[in-house]
């Protein structure tokens, strides 16, 4: 039976637990930074020594630590690419811009035990030689800035920040940055582009690599919360161990946001992969089933840029049999392992592990037009199949679920939608906001056309007897 | 008084911009200290900033423009920010709009952050603002709360004096 399994979340939501250092020092906090500070070189085979650095980096890369923000993108991996030779110097930036729709695990972590990731940003800054790093939070948690500040300022009067930090020689500074409300600012040029002062535009890439031409054109490192906290806990334990945790290739834990039509909506953090969708959904350990009467209808799985799957959904997953061979077996969505790898074969992704429940009281078209405000909303403007069909996307939806709609839309706004990832956008956003639009009119393509002729039926029937018309245009004033 | 340089915002913007090698990295900040004590972000603050951080004036009215949560002109003095997506939505967020609007008699299908006449309240739908297991979710000013029936609603609106 799935169970959580609290890493990251062990204490927070302890009674008595607060967020002041006093309350983590009791609890062995900043203990994983000084074990960090106090590591000493290696000696290796070849006559080579390991750096206290280096040894971290490895150990991480060991961990098969995935990034929590969204990518999942090995984190180890990330940290190899940074440009260490240039000379400048290498920055950290933890990105607490918390804002993919359905996503609130973040916020639990910087509200409830800044510290930890303060510790878990001190390692991972210690890790990379970089001496002045940011947390950049949303503008909208004003209370996380403020609880971080205060956090902040507990750690350098306990020297676990500043000039030679817990006597080990090394020195660090770190600062809060707040954003004003933009989405694009969770991506990660973007976000540097805003922390600079400018207009959060993402940049394009080659060049502007961040582990190579980042803030101020510096190497630059920029992590999730989550995945910066989970940095704490590989030095604690050690990379192998953290392996162990989770389900290869997905190790560790995630901290899943369940929210809609279930009976506990809320996070709970398991090993990744330890639970399926249907447990998270129904088992009462977790979202407790839906409401009462009703059925499941869809789930988006990764927060609102995730591929939507459809109740009943069928997938063939790769699995090794007995003898170690490779075969498909046919998986109900509700079965797929809650991890980076399942939900990536089943043509979604797990993103910010942000699930959505949808059950049949959902007109699915509304949803949709939801997210497609949303996106429209947030699109930066750089980009013009971004901005335009963003906006294109929303409007026609916009029509659909205003009684002005055809039943030609379906088709309409997919077209809109494959035109405009694949490289002809900056960033990724581009792609986040198509996704949802394909797979939303690819699995429930009827609803939208039947609503769409209901509408043109009915426009034809005014046309016929004009004064129908002014009621119906009055009716709905 | 739309905008005054007051020694305390002096020393807040000296203490800002030594966080950043270089200044314009704490326009941001600058104008979220300037927006927390005049509600808003005028011209003359504009102006101000720019010479603070020996920047041309568009380099600040840029980010002024694009950011939602800075204001370019007075609003409410409580504003009411009730989060639109699809999560809140699932759970009644614009319900909950339409009541806060219609409670203080404003147009509960226009787009945009709206304000009574008597300048005390401004209602607007946001995005997404990262509580979506208990929705609907609402912030008055700088606080957050959440599950937001429209009896808490009341109750919240109530305390506004």
């Amino acid at each position: 039976m799935a169970q959580e399994y609290k890493l990251i979340l062990k204490y927070a939501d302890e009674p008595g637990y607060t967020p002041d250092i006093e309350c983590y020092l009791r609890h062995g906090g900043y203990a994983d930074l000084k074990k960090a500070l106090a590591i000493a070189p290696k000696d290796l085979a070849d006559g080579k020594k390991l750096s206290p650095q280096e040894q971290i980096r490895e150990d991480v890369k060991i961990s098969g630590l995935r990034g929590r923000g969204g990518a999942g993108f090995s984190c180890g991996l990330k940290w190899s690419f940074v440009d260490r030779k240039s000379g400048k110097p290498i920055y950290l930036i933890c990105n607490a811009d918390e804002s993919e729709p359905g996503t609130f695990k973040d916020r639990q972590i910087m509200y409830k035990d800044p510290h930890q990731l303060i510790e878990g940003m001190a390692i991972s800054c210690f890790a990379n030689d970089v001496h002045l790093a940011y947390i950049y939070i949303r503008g909208e948690m004003v209370d996380g800035a403020k609880i971080l500040n205060e956090a902040l300022k507990e750690a350098r009067a306990k020297n676990f920040l500043g000039k030679n930090i817990c006597g080990g020689g090394y020195d660090l500074e770190m600062h809060v940055h707040r954003g004003a409300g933009a989405y694009i600012c969770g991506e990660e040029t973007g976000l540097i582009e805003s922390l600079e002062g400018k207009r959060p535009y993402p940049r394009i890439k080659p060049p502007y690599f961040p582990a190579i031409l980042g803030l101020w054109m510096c190497p630059t490192i920029v992590n999730n919360v989550e995945t910066l906290c989970n940095v704490k806990h590989i030095v604690a334990m050690g990379g192998a161990a953290f392996a162990k945790l989770g389900t290869p290739n997905n190790t560790g834990t995630r901290i899943v946001s369940l929210s809609g039509h279930v009976k506990k909506p809320g996070y709970y953090e398991i090993e990744t992969g330890k639970a399926t969708i249907g447990e998270l959904i129904n088992d009462p350990k977790f979202g407790g089933g839906l409401r009462d009467g009703r059925k499941l209808k869809a789930v988006i799985p990764g927060g609102s840029s995730a591929k939507v799957f459809k109740a009943g959904e069928k997938f063939k997953l790769k699995k090794k049999d007995a003898e170690g061979k490779e075969i498909l077996v046919e998986t109900d969505m509700l079965d797929l392992p809650y991890d980076f790898d399942s939900l990536a074969a089943a043509g979604s992704m797990s993103g910010s592990s942000a699930i959505i429940v949808m059950d049949d009281s959902t007109d699915i078209v509304e949803a949709l037009a939801n997210l497609s405000e949303f996106y429209a909303h947030e699109s930066c403007g750089q980009c013009t199949p971004c901005r335009e069909g963003a906006l294109w996307m929303s409007k026609t939806l916009h029509r659909l679920t205003h009684g002005e709609g055809r039943a030609a839309d379906a088709d309409y706004l997919v077209k809109i939608a494959d035109n405009i990832p694949g490289g002809r956008t900056i960033c990724a956003f581009g792609e986040a906001c198509s996704w949802p639009v394909q797979s939303f009119v690819a699995k429930f393509k009827d609803e939208f056309v039947a609503k769409g002729a209901a509408d043109e039926a009915r426009h034809a029937k005014q046309v016929a007897a004009p004064v129908e018309t002014k009621e119906l245009a009055a009716a709905h004033h | 008084m739309s905008f005054q340089a007051t020694k305390e915002l002096e020393a807040e913007v000296d203490e800002l911009v030594t966080h950043y090698p270089v200044k314009r990295a704490a326009s941001l900040m600058v104008l979220h200290a300037i927006q927390e004590k005049f509600g808003w972000i005028s011209r003359e603050a504009v102006l101000w900033t720019a010479k603070k951080l020996e920047l041309p004036p568009i380099n600040i009215q840029e980010i002024l423009t694009f950011y939602p949560m800075l204001r370019q002109e007075p609003m409410g003095k409580y504003q009411i920010k009730v989060c639109r997506t699809l999560s809140c939505a699932l759970g009644g967020a614009y319900e909950l709009r339409e009541h806060l609007c219609k409670k203080f008699g404003l147009d509960a299908h226009a787009h945009g952050a709206q304000t009574t006449s008597d300048g005390k309240f401004t209602v607007e739908f946001v995005e997404c603002l990262a509580s979506c297991g208990t929705a609907p979710v609402m912030m008055c000013n700088d606080d957050f709360y959440e599950g937001v029936s429209h009896a808490k609603a009341d109750e919240i609106v109530g305390k506004c004096k």
